[in-house]
């Protein structure tokens, strides 16, 4: 049943976004043998698709600008719960992973005396995403692929992890099974250390800007080998998406539109966003239109307009006119940019070249002309903040020989994440995780994949064909039960969260694994989608269930997490951690973790920049 | 726009295709992508296709509907004729896999070839480079690239005449033209343009810039000036003209 050929490395890559790539170059710089499975093509992962930037304090176009100022403003937009080493060394770092890029290839847009150019983004104080128009995600990522194929890695693509193989004695982690969606065959990878960097879990909400491979299979695959996962409930909702036509519905349109001057209106027309201005952020932000304006264009004795205000709140505020009902005719807000030609001549040029992608979109999507008429946005699932628990400077999870990073790790963002910094989190935390894990199989063995591991894994993968196929006899259908469940995260576990929902969802979700476990596939094994669906399935169906347990726990509302039942935020929550764990019955166990105190110089670069 | 539309799927493998007809609701905004997965989830669960960003940003859903390479994502029903069925199949130049699936690895055989960036060393005092923007606006319209492989499924000297182990294909050529473009790279890929990359077979009929969905003017822009800069080096007329001396 399984593929004699057996692969081998000293370090081995589960995922090639950002994240992966950036991991795998640096294991292979520190001499180790590296291989990298992912279960699409190489450079179409879910990376490709980040449109606005990447977050270092370069100081190009400010030079106001600094780590502790891009550390503080990480830490208040993540309201304090983030864990601070982690955004301390992204912070500090970021910039020369920036110009390594550069180094490697990429070609950044540019400031007037030839520097890499920078852009504003909600809840940076100074200007500070190195861009490309809007397709900075597919830079980086060919930037890291081209330079990554030089560099003796072997890429496995089209290959699907469905398990992580431990040890004999259960210790560490040694390997995975893999599954080719070409033939449908499985291999064992053998490896001294594993880095997961599988993304996200967007696939698991009905509206959402992800792309098909963002099923949280890396948080659940560390979860079932016993590894912790952690803020599990701060799921980030971008509050601009698209709305109209259905079928686009979710794809997002890019902070980069506000940070060039777009501003979001109700159907008053009334600029809705200065209504409500959160008492932490009221001195950085601008209390009218013209000051706000003058900001986008690099007047920097202004302050920043409150469309630029952050995720959640922006998130917030946009459902708050929807419900009222002063939303846009098909259920979103309007979001403006084509009025900045009272400002400046030549505003359509400046619009395409600014923001050549979203232009692109509407008017091939939408049929609809951003230089000329508003957009439809509203709310759609974006990020998680919350994944598997690493070590801040190692990016070892609570496995030995399992590291983690890119979006499916956790602890930089807190409880919301600033745009711009998961593109910086993936270079940054990506190579210390190749670094550290090469360091890691230098000093440890190949170890044996202990007891009847691989047999019972493909067992389990196989077992969706050997069902029974009558729906009369309770046969499922795998695409339906995720669409139920897409549709339950939405409403259940969304937005606006409370208890008796979460309760309902929990208990949904015990009905929706029943059913999962009915699914049958028809064919064969041979590219086989609804196959892959399946097992895909598992996934989301774990990470959903995790979230809503840490969405119960959390009886309070911070950051992207919002409580309709507990509005206001509690210092007492502000000091913890809610983490996941499997239990000894396979039940899922969640608990609080404290959060270990800042140390002085921290708090001390807080204060100093508040 | 709503009620049903029929779609002509080509279904099989390397030992045998045949088109299938389905019926499936459309709505207002539908895109072929998502008739597509809708056919996948009601009726036929193990319909192989590839999608991933839904977007067009990824270049994974690359077929051929109505006979033109296209993004079954950025492919809108309502820009197509919907009173006959809409065919849908897979790019011609790859070995088919499955289905809409075809073997593309090739192409990533071809790049791992090409000569890779190699930059001047750092010149700026702070251990980095000044570049202008005008001196990369055209090196960004290559990097626009998504990969698609749409341009290399309609070349003809791939798709007909089957020169994939002579020529790079349009894809290839945009990405050595942002390579040499660059204002940092000093590499000299003018060798491997005229033997192993094979620019000579492109004749110039511009049917890769049609299907681009980036809208690269990948002839204009990329092949010609490449062309021009083999020509130069190799058959300068000064050099001609000595080379007949010589007989
Ligand atoms: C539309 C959009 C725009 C964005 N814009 C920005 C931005 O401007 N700035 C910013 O900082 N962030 C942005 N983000 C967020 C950012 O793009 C992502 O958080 C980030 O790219 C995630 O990268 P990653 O490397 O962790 O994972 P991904 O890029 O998602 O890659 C995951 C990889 O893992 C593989 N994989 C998954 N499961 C398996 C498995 N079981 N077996 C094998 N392989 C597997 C996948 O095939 C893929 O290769 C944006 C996100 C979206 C959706
Ligand atoms: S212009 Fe050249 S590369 Fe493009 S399709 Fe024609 S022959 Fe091929
Ligand atoms: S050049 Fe255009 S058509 Fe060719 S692969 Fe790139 S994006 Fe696709
Ligand atoms: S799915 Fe990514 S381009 Fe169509």
């Amino acid at each position: 049943m399984v593929d004699s050929q057996e692969f081998e490395y000293d370090v081995l890559v589960i995922g090639a976004g950002g994240a992966g790539l950036r991991a795998a170059i640096e294991a292979s710089a520190e001499g180790c043998s590296v291989g990298i499975i992912c279960k699409c093509l190489l450079g179409k992962a879910h990376t490709v698709m980040a449109e606005g930037g990447i977050a270092a304090a370069l100081g190009n176009v400010d030079d106001r600008d600094n780590w502790k100022v891009h550390f503080s403003d990480t830490m208040r937009g993540g309201q304090y719960v983030n864990n601070w080493r982690m955004a301390e060394i992204h912070a500090k770092e970021a910039p020369e992973r920036v110009r390594e890029l550069e180094a490697w290839g990429a070609v950044f847009d540019r400031t007037k005396d030839g520097r890499i150019l920078q852009r504003n983004f909600g809840g940076h104080k100074y200007p500070r995403l190195v861009h490309v128009g809007d397709r900075t995600g597919l830079e980086m990522l060919r930037t890291l692929q081209d330079y990554g194929i030089h560099q003796g890695i072997e890429v496995h693509m089209e290959r699907t992890v469905v398990r992580l193989l431990k040890d004999g004695d259960g210790s560490r982690v040694c390997g995975v099974i893999v599954y080719d969606r070409e033939k449908g065959r499985f291999q064992v990878f053998r490896a001294k250390a594993v880095i997961l960097a599988t993304g996200g879990i967007g696939q698991a909400y009905q509206i959402t800007s992800n792309s098909w491979d963002c099923t949280g299979d890396g948080h659940s695959l560390a979860y079932e080998a016993g590894a912790e996962l952690i803020d599990m409930e701060f799921i980030q909702f971008h509050p601009t998406g698209m709305v109209w036509p259905p079928s686009v519905r979710g794809i997002l349109v890019t902070e980069g539109v506000r940070g060039e001057g777009g501003i979001l209106l109700n159907s008053e027309g009334r600029r809705f966003m200065f209504d409500e201005i959160p008492d932490n952020y009221k001195h950085q932000t601008a209390d009218n239109p013209e000051e706000g304006w003058r900001y986008t264009q690099g007047d920097k004795e202004a302050r920043r307009p409150p469309e630029l205000l952050t995720r959640d709140h922006t998130a917030r505020c946009i459902v708050r006119e929807i419900k009222e009902g002063r939303g846009s005719p098909h259920g979103g807000v309007f979001l403006d940019i084509a009025w900045i030609k009272e400002k400046i001549s030549h505003s359509e040029e400046h619009i395409k070249r600014k923001l050549p992608s979203m232009y692109h979109q509407f008017k091939q999507l939408a049929g609809i002309d951003i230089t000329r008429e508003p957009m439809e946005v509203g709310p759609t699932t974006h990020y998680i903040m919350g994944g598997i628990h690493v070590d801040a400077d190692t990016q070892m999870s609570t496995v030995p020989g399992l590291f983690a990073c890119g979006e499916c790790a956790a602890g930089i963002n807190g409880a919301n994440r600033l745009g711009g910094n998961s593109l910086s989190d993936l270079l940054v935390l990506g190579k210390r995780a190749g670094e550290y894990a090469a360091d890691f199989a230098r000093e440890n063995n190949l170890g044996s994949i202990g007891g009847e591991q691989v047999e019972e894994a493909v067992e389990m993968a196989l077992e969706p064909f050997g069902r029974d196929n009558d729906p009369q006899n309770g046969a499922e259908n795998p695409y339906s039960i995720q669409n139920d469940l897409q549709k339950l995260m939405q409403h259940n576990v969304g937005i606006v969260r409370k208890e008796e929902e979460i309760q309902c969802a929990l208990e949904k979700l015990d009905l929706l694994k029943e059913r999962a476990s009915r699914v049958h596939v028809p064919g064969n094994r041979e590219f086989n989608p609804g196959w892959h669906t399946a097992l895909d399935l598992n996934h989301l169906l774990t990470i959903s269930e995790a979230i809503a347990h840490s969405a119960l726990e959390r009886k309070e509302s911070r950051g992207a997490h919002f409580r309709e039942d507990f509005p206001e935020k509690n210092p007492d929550f502000g000091q913890c951690n809610y983490v996941t764990i499997k239990g000894p019955e396979g039940n899922m166990l969640v608990r609080s973790e404290p959060i270990p105190e800042m140390p002085e110089e921290l708090k001390a670069v807080i204060k100093e920049m508040e | 726009m709503s009620g049903k539309a029929a779609f002509k799927i080509l279904r099989g493998t390397s030992q045998g295709v045949e088109f299938e007809q389905y019926e499936t609701p459309i709505s207002e905004g539908m895109v072929v992508l998502d008739a597509v997965r809708q056919i996948q989830a009601d009726q036929i669960p193990d319909l192989a296709c590839r999608w991933n960003c839904k977007a067009g940003k990824c270049g994974s859903c690359s077929a051929e509907i109505n006979g033109i390479p296209r993004l079954m994502c950025m492919t809108r029903l309502a820009d197509l004729p919907l009173e006959k069925p809409v065919s849908v199949e897979p790019m011609k130049a790859f070995p088919l896999i499955k289905d809409l699936t075809t073997d593309v690895s090739w192409n990533f055989h071809v790049k791992k070839k090409i000569k890779p960036f190699k930059p001047r060393p750092p010149d700026a005092s702070d251990g980095t480079w000044r570049i202008w923007q005008e001196d990369i606006d055209r090196v960004q319209e290559f990097r626009k690239c998504i990969e698609c492989f749409l341009c290399q499924d309609v070349c003809h000297v791939l798709r007909e005449h089957r020169l994939q182990s002579e020529f790079i294909g349009p894809r290839f050529l945009v990405h050595v033209a942002g390579l040499e473009m660059h204002p940092l790279d000093i590499e000299d890929r003018l060798e491997e343009l005229k033997t192993a990359y094979g620019v000579g077979y492109c004749n110039i009929t511009k049917c890769c810039t049609k299907v681009c969905p980036e809208e690269i003017t990948i002839t204009d822009n990329a092949i010609i000036p490449l062309k021009e800069r083999v020509v130069d080096r190799f058959y300068d007329p000064l050099a001609n003209l000595l080379r007949k001396f010589k007989k």
